[in-house]
């Protein structure tokens, strides 16, 4: 190496670590901050309570009507996800194999539909609901949800499953498997920590945003009740409280915030261990 | 001699584009013989075994043509009856794949896609094909760990065991033994001498030894084209194409 290389590695070297730990910093003031103001405001009785004098200008009460709605409305819309996009990724990577123009264009189109803000979603399911004369509630906010996460949801299987070895797959067929078996057997079980990240990754863009429930899940002080009723969300109730005038009731956005930051680690946690267990049997090529 | 010839190719060619790998080719496979196709590396030997049990399809930038038939089947036409028609021929590879599921399982997966669901009679038989591929006495305690635990040796096994599990009448066999340590490779090539009794075997390999070894007949590939086959003491003894001698003489690789 010459002097001139050697300083030049020097430098980028220093770079990456720099940009590394700024953005470690910047992550460990937003969740210290958090968790500092969040422990401050959260009390027994938000985690239990619905809100009282209403979401805007209450200090009483709890949050309970969002994190329920939240859960609710996530799961649900993960779910649908999943049960249409597991089908499509495994339909681009297995039955299309001999169409690779084909696929390449529905790749393109998802990414581009990926890109798209989740408040173009929102305002596309509101459009929808006027159509049908629905009102805003549970069901609308799962599927507005749903087609906002779907592109995330196949797009990150099908990154997986493109990687299941072309000698893998030419073992399964050699044994007189068709592409269904190849599909549901070989390619999940093949990709069962990433299919498991996949979800895990919708989930988390779901729960957290607001713009795609603002006009279709509605916002209530009540519980979930019914698929056909509007439900709370934390993003939402976050909103709200961080917009009030009252520094007390700005202060509660932080215990919601705090709320919404444990589900989405508690998630993780548990689909890392369940990802760990499947994780044995995968081949490593 | 009284050979019977299992698999017949005749004029098949095979184009990737505009290039063709593989050029005119033709040759009979005799039944319950080994036969082994040899030739350097890039010559077509791998596209020729994936012609034989249709894995071209995987592959549309392949233009196959041509017969290749098998009991007055001919294959390349052959439409609904692919998956079936796979389960003619247990193939090996030139690495190992296991399912990524536990060792006893890729042995029940293959017996399940022919058919045998019976538990007891699955356990039987996951014992007799381990037991065929020399591999039972290693791993009887660890059939129900993830196969993915085993040596690249014992994988290649369990393989074989797996491909002989579908109950085929044909063995292919790519390069079976290339990543294997000399004594799992070994292992291999006695099986192949057992199995040879009540399988046709297609064996393709660039080491010339091997050939030598374990041969009934032999075909020589060169670049797409087939330039010499017969017995093994014809090719290896009395190579009539200079091509060959050269090759055998080991003069390129
Ligand atoms: N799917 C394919 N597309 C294009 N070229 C291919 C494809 N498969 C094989 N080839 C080419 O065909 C030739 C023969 O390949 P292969 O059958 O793998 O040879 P061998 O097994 O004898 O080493 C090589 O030049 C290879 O690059
Ligand atoms: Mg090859």
């Amino acid at each position: 190496m010459t002097r001139a290389q050697k300083i030049e590695e020097r430098f980028f070297k220093l770079l990456m670590i720099l940009a590394t730990y700024f953005i470690l910093a910047i992550l460990a003031v937003i969740i210290y901050s958090i968790f500092e103001k969040g422990i401050k405001s959260i009390s027994w009785e938000m985690l239990t309570q619905v809100p009282q004098g209403g979401y805007y200008y209450g200090k009483g009460g709890g949050i309970l009507n969002a994190i329920l709605g939240s859960l609710a409305l996530a799961f649900g819309a993960t779910a649908l996800a999943f049960i249409i996009g597991l089908p499509v990724a495994l339909y681009l990577n297995v039955f299309l194999i001999r169409h690779k123009k084909v696929i390449s264009i529905i790749r393109f189109l998802l990414d581009l539909v990926w890109g798209i803000p989740s408040i173009v979603y929102g305002a596309f399911g509101f459009s929808l609901m006027i159509f049908f004369g629905l009102q805003t509630s549970l069901l609308a906010g799962i599927l507005t949800v749903t087609l906002f996460i779907l592109p995330i949801m196949i797009r990150s299987m099908d990154e997986i499953l493109c990687t299941v070895p072309i000698g893998l797959q030419e073992a399964a067929y050699s044994l007189g498997s068709n592409k269904s078996e190849i599909a549901f057997k070989i390619f999940t079980r093949q990709s069962v920590s990433g299919i498991i990240t996949a979800v895990l990754l919708s989930f988390g863009r779901g729960i957290g945003d607001a713009a795609a429930v603002l006009f279709t899940a509605g916002y209530t002080d009540h519980l979930p009740n019914g698929l056909l009723e509007p439900v709370a969300t934390l993003p939402l109730s976050i909103f709200f409280q961080l917009s009030s005038p009252v520094p007390e009731v700005q202060n509660r956005a932080y215990a919601s915030a705090l709320v919404l930051t444990l589900i989405i680690l508690i998630v993780s946690l548990f689909s890392r261990g369940l990802g760990k267990r499947y994780h044995k049997t995968k081949i490593n090529f | 001699m009284d050979q019977t010839t299992k698999i017949e190719i005749r004029d098949l060619n095979v184009f990737a584009g505009k290039t063709q790998i593989l050029k005119n080719i033709n040759i009979d496979i005799p039944k319950n013989k080994i036969t082994v196709i040899l030739g350097p590396s890039g010559c077509g030997k791998t596209t020729l075994l994936k012609c034989l049990n249709r894995l071209t399809d995987l592959y549309p930038e392949l233009k196959v043509s041509g017969q290749i038939m098998i009991e007055d089947n001919n294959i390349l036409e052959a439409r609904e009856d692919i998956y079936k028609l796979r389960q003619q021929m247990g193939l090996l590879s030139q690495r190992p794949y296991p399912l990524p599921m536990t060792i006893y399982n890729n042995i029940a997966f293959a017996l399940k896609l022919r058919g045998i669901r019976n538990r007891r009679e699955t356990h039987k038989l996951v014992m007799h094909y381990l037991q065929q591929a020399n591999l039972w006495d290693e791993i009887r305690t660890r059939l129900r760990e993830p196969a993915s635990r085993l040596s690249i040796g014992q994988q290649q096994r369990l393989c074989l065991a797996r491909g002989l599990a579908v109950n085929p009448e044909i063995i292919l066999a790519d390069e079976p033994t290339s990543a294997l340590d000399p004594i799992s490779s070994q292992f291999i090539e006695e099986t192949f001498g057992r199995l040879k009794n009540d399988y046709t075997i297609v064996l393709v390999t660039h080491i010339l030894r091997q050939a030598k070894r374990i041969a009934d007949n032999v075909v020589f590939m060169y670049l797409g084209e087939v330039i010499e086959q017969g017995s093994v003491e014809e090719v290896f003894g009395n190579p009539k194409m200079e091509k060959t001698k050269l090759y055998l003489g080991g003069t390129f690789n």
